[in-house]
């Protein structure tokens, strides 16, 4: 073979030779300038996995006529949400980069998803195992949704079916809560992020959150499947429901979430009390407190009617008018919720007081008491009642005497 | 936002007054004085699922971090 000449230096006339570093920067800016480089979704098989010490995996992309060197970056690495493995049918997304120092060119893989059936099932069956085996699937870690969400979290796409089928049921069914849509990404390569930095967001304002999307593919529902994002519902500090896709989906997430819903519309109606049940709660409690009520009068007036006869005709009346206003405190509530109740009750008692002023004076005056009388038959019970020179009766259990008053004097 | 008692806290508070009551042993200036505070938590509750109006807003990022702003709903 004919040793090939290299110029030393160049010839005038001839064209100036590159020096390869020269070469490799226009390499460099040829491809950085095409846009359809900078962001670009390859779909290939997995092959020459290698991980380095520096946490970065290296491998690349292949089909059947080519390849291309792809590098992960060990924080990509991180927010993959499944293990990369040989012979693994991926998506990835990312930008296509040159590095002068080694001559290469290398699609620096920002996201991937699994391709294809036999991809997905054996990452998500990957994922399930280890999670399972982490104890974040275990039954006792499950919390209870609370009973009365003052503020509900809904993570979804903000358009669409989904979360207006959401906020429609809440709204129906429990109006008094506050309800927070965090829009996310529910599929593509950047989903899984998305939907975690959504519940992040989300997570610190509620009292439970509904993560919820509609039916799709495999490929759609991935990122429900996602390691991280699974981790992330877990350790929320609320409770989560999940509600992806439809009935016989069942992702990675409704494993680590509080409570599996069969749709995201199941989902809003396990968050949300009725409020009509509650208003039956309510007029139950009202109900009952009518009664009690009435019990308790019942039974004060039981008690009055007993002690009655030992009071003295002044201490009688007193205690008539103590109880009269007391009653009249009673009617007055009672009328607003059930006034023909509070009527008959207040006939009642009527009754039985007067019947207490006409008895006992009876029994105090065979005690040796007396009562005076002015001439209209009104009982004086205070001096200030009469004045000098009225004429009074003044009745003993045997008959009365008239009197005229000589002398008022009251009592300091 | 200025919060009073939740619906859920008047709720339990009503059923401690018709609890209360229930038990038969208050004095009875006492128990209709309970039985006046439990009318008005009646009310209240009422009041409240009557009159809700559901707010709903999204999470939107901002320069000074996340704030929520009206959600469109129909």
């Amino acid at each position: 073979m004919e040793p090939i000449a290299v110029p030393c230096e160049a010839r005038p006339g001839a064209p100036q030779a590159l020096t390869v570093s020269q070469l490799a920067r226009v390499i460099r800016d040829t491809v950085r300038a095409n846009p359809l480089l900078g962001r670009v979704l390859v779909r290939g098989e997995v092959s020459n996995l290698q991980r380095a010490p520096s946490g970065h995996t290296f491998f690349s992309l292949k089909d059947a006529t080519a390849q291309v060197s792809c590098v992960l970056f060990r924080e990509d690495l991180e927010a993959l949400g499944f293990d990369l493995e040989d012979g693994m049918d991926v998506v990835a997304s990312g930008e296509v980069d040159v590095f002068p120092r080694k001559g290469t060119v290398q699609l620096l893989v920002r996201a991937a998803t699994p391709a294809g059936v036999g991809a997905f099932w054996a990452a998500y069956q990957r994922t399930r195992k280890k999670l399972a085996a982490e104890g974040l699937f275990d039954a006792d870690r499950k919390r209870p949704l609370p009973a009365f969400p003052c503020r509900i979290g809904v993570v979804t796409s903000e358009i669409g079916a989904v979360v207006h089928d959401i906020v429609t049921i809440l709204r129906r069914r429990f109006p008094l809560a506050h309800v927070i849509v965090a829009p996310a990404l529910v599929q593509g390569p950047e989903a899984a992020a998305s939907l975690r930095r959504a519940l992040a967001c989300v997570a610190d304002r509620v009292d439970v959150v509904i993560l919820a999307r509609g039916g799709g593919s495999l490929e759609d529902l991935w990122c429900f499947n996602d390691e991280g994002l699974a981790r992330a519902v877990a350790a929320s500090r609320v409770p989560v429901v999940s509600a992806v896709g439809h009935e016989t989906d069942v992702t990675i997430v409704d494993f680590t979430a509080d409570v599996r819903a069969p749709t995201p519309s199941a989902a809003a109606e396990l968050v949300s009390p009725d409020a009509v049940e509650l208003l039956a709660r309510v007029n139950g409690a009202g109900r009952t407190l009518l009664e009690e009520v009435r019990d308790v009068l019942e039974r004060a007036r039981a008690r009055a009617a007993a002690s009655g006869e030992r009071l003295s005709p002044r201490g009688l009346r007193r205690g008539v008018e103590a109880n009269r206003t007391l009653l009249e405190k009673a009617r007055t509530a009672l009328t607003a919720v059930a006034p023909r109740e509070v009527y008959r009750h207040r006939d009642r008692l009527e009754a039985v007081g007067r019947r207490l002023d006409v008895l006992s004076p009876l029994a105090t005056l065979q005690r040796g008491y007396a009562i005076a009388e002015r001439e209209d038959g009104h009982v004086v019970a205070r001096v200030a009642e009469v004045g000098s020179g009225d004429a009074l009766a003044v009745r003993f259990v045997d008959g009365r005497i008239h009197v005229r008053v000589d002398e008022r004097e009251e009592a300091p | 936002m200025t919060e009073g008692p939740t619906f859920e806290e008047s709720l339990a508070a009503l059923e401690e007054r018709v609890e209360a009551l229930s038990r038969g042993d208050l004095p009875l200036d006492r128990a209709l004085a309970v039985f006046e505070d439990g009318l008005a938590l009646y009310r209240r509750c009422h009041a409240m699922l009557a009159e809700a109006e559901q707010r709903v807003t999204k999470l939107v990022a901002a320069a000074e971090g996340l704030t929520e702003e009206p959600f469109p709903v129909e």
